[in-house]
């Protein structure tokens, strides 16, 4: 078909290639970047795990051979313990707090409800460096007020960055930081819900724990399980306040108090990119097991509700 | 008489109501103070002197009111190194959120309007990246920054957090509630142009959306630390929380003055006022970023 043919024919056919190609220009700016900055770090990332530096030799292909080493470093799995029993404290309480927050705001309390919401709300937006730092100090005994108190009680101050108390002292800075927001995400799921269902159940005599136990906790469960998957995600992922704190105790938090410390550690402390690119898709690996694992329990929990 | 014999009737159940009401509010008020307190704590501590930190009560004022000495002091310590980490800050934090929620918002919108081949695909590899760790990315990017040479610029930062999945999944549902199909058909029979359309009539509906993923992507860059403390070496291109983190470290070494504490409570108070601003005046937009948030397909 040659273009002088007619006119008339060309003006659909050119329509639909725009019509094909539109979605793809919209998306563009973003899948760039997205292969840019995600699948191609990603990739190098992966290849570069498979290598190791010698001292003598220099740059040889191993295999999994450095999967092998961190699956077998017993810094590695401390850090996961640490991690682990952290998240073991922090989520349930601050996520339990959240609900019991979002429950009564979303119904027992009447008046002042924006002043809770609010004053619960803004730690979220304190960086989690100043957050570590603002508690660090709170903590220390040079002037920190709880020590003060103490000091006027004749009390002995309490100990916050020993090695038995630093998981629930680091645990109380995540749950000052993120209660609020969780809280928020669960309000946000309540006020979904229509109250044509409260009024039926209390119609039914039901009252307020049973409605809140059938009713509104079943109903916001999607909400909530989010809430777990991203708290055990980040749970893993913790740097910025054992970071921080490190420096007013050192010897407590170390090199490998956590994961993600460990891995810095050895990134830029040592040097050795191969190894730390092996741990960090080995802590990916180990995120995806429990994040997957909580999805499971999750839906379990769904699908017993109905 | 009527009046007073309703409000008689009406008032004994509010009464009791009110009385029972009385533990849960005793109980939201603790936890306010909880909430409240380490940034009370703060602001007080930004008003003394370094001496008086540590001489006087930290949850009620010293003597001297210190405060704009202290800002005076923070601006000037070395060559006026804060006022360069909250300029980058606030470029970083701008160029980011901007740009991220624009791209943001293109793509799902993209998602939102249109059926083309590999879109549920794309868009489920879009989802899962949401839950890859970001240390996975660290190292590479590290290396592959400092091989490029942006390591030595705020790019290095910048590039990387334009890419955003999770606000392009916020972008979708916000666009599937918002764009009715009718008005977009007829502006296609007007013969607008797809782009002209998206940004004449499609961007007024979906600015709501906008401004929520953008709010949450200013505050998330403003507040962020991990990927800012591995890209960016140089001191003279710290962010806030870095360099913050830096003198609280330099702060706590043996042998070196003291007199950096005050710097470091009167520099983080400096530097969560900007976010607190956001916050408070644009609550309902971040509201509404936590309903689509929890809004499940």
């Amino acid at each position: 078909m040659s273009l002088a043919e007619t006119s008339v024919s060309t003006a659909p056919w050119r329509r639909r290639l725009k019509q094909t190609i539109t979605p793809y220009l919209f998306l563009l700016p973003f899948l760039l970047g997205y292969v840019a900055f995600l699948i191609y770090p990603l990739i190098y990332s992966l290849n570069l795990s498979l290598y190791r530096k010698q001292l003598i030799g220099g740059v040889t292909f191993v295999g999994l051979a450095n999967y092998v080493k961190v699956f077998s470093d017993s810094n590695f799995w401390e850090g996961i313990r640490n991690v682990l029993v952290f998240g073991a404290i922090q989520i349930p309480i601050m996520l339990g707090l959240a609900l019991i927050f979002a429950l009564l705001l979303d119904g027992a309390v009447t008046k002042g409800q924006t002043i809770f919401r609010l004053g619960f709300f803004l730690p979220f937006a304190v960086p989690s460096v100043v957050a570590a730092l603002m508690w660090g100090y709170f903590y220390g005994q040079a002037f920190g007020p709880i020590a003060q108190i103490a000091e006027m009680l004749h009390l002995p101050p309490p100990m916050f960055l020993t090695a038995k108390t630093i998981i629930p002292s680091i645990a109380n800075i995540s749950t000052w930081q993120y209660t609020g927001y969780n809280m928020l995400i669960i309000f946000a799921a309540l006020k979904a819900i229509p109250s044509e269902l409260y009024e039926a159940a209390r119609v039914d005599g039901a009252n307020d724990w049973q409605i809140a136990w059938r009713i509104r906790i079943p109903l916001v469960w999607p909400a909530i399980s989010l809430t777990i998957i991203f708290s055990v995600i980040g749970t893993l992922q913790l740097f910025n306040e054992p970071n921080v704190l490190t420096v007013v105790a050192p010897s407590v938090v170390n090199t490998h108090f956590t994961p993600n410390i460990y891995l810095y550690s050895i990134a830029f402390r040592n040097a050795q990119f191969e190894y730390s690119a092996a741990m960090a898709f080995a802590l990916a690996i180990v995120t995806g097991i429990l994040a997957s694992l909580v999805l499971f329990v999750s839906s379990r929990i769904e699908e017993k509700q109905k | 008489m009527t009046t007073s014999r309703q409000t008689h009737r009406f008032s004994m159940p509010r009464l009791l109501r009110t009385i029972s009401q009385i533990p849960t509010y005793v109980f939201m008020s603790v936890f306010l103070i909880y909430f409240l307190i380490p940034l009370f704590w703060l602001l007080i501590s930004s008003t003394k002197t370094n001496a008086g930190l540590f001489s006087t009560f930290g949850l009620w004022f010293g003597k001297d009111f210190n405060f704009f000495q202290n800002l005076k002091d923070l601006f000037a310590y070395d060559n006026g190194h804060f006022a360069l980490w909250m300029k980058n800050t606030a470029i970083y934090a701008l160029i980011a959120s901007l740009g991220s929620s624009f791209i943001s918002a293109m793509a799902g919108y993209a998602f939102a309007q249109y059926r083309f081949a590999g879109r549920d695909l794309l868009f489920g590899i879009v989802l899962g990246s949401i839950f890859v760790p970001a240390t996975v990315f660290a190292v590479p990017l590290f290396l592959l920054m400092s091989k490029s040479g942006l390591s030595n610029s705020l790019w290095a930062i910048i590039l990387p957090s334009l890419v955003n999945p999770f606000g392009v999944y916020l972008m979708r549902i916000y666009a599937q509630q918002a764009v009715p199909q009718d008005l977009i058909d007829a502006a296609r029979v007007d013969g607008a142009g797809e782009f002209r359309i998206f940004v004449t009539i499609v961007f007024r509906l979906i600015a709501p959306g906008y401004v929520t993923v953008l709010l949450f992507a200013f505050v998330g860059a403003w507040n962020n630390y991990f990927l800012p403390l591995l890209l960016l070496s140089k001191s003279d291109l710290y962010l806030l929380t870095v360099g913050l983190a830096y003198w609280n470290s330099l702060a706590s070494q043996p042998g070196v003055a003291h007199v950096l504490y005050i710097l470091v409570v009167t520099g983080s108070v400096v530097a969560i006022i900007p976010v607190m601003i956001v916050f408070l005046f644009l609550q309902r937009y971040w509201q509404g970023g936590l309903t689509l948030g929890s809004i499940k397909e």
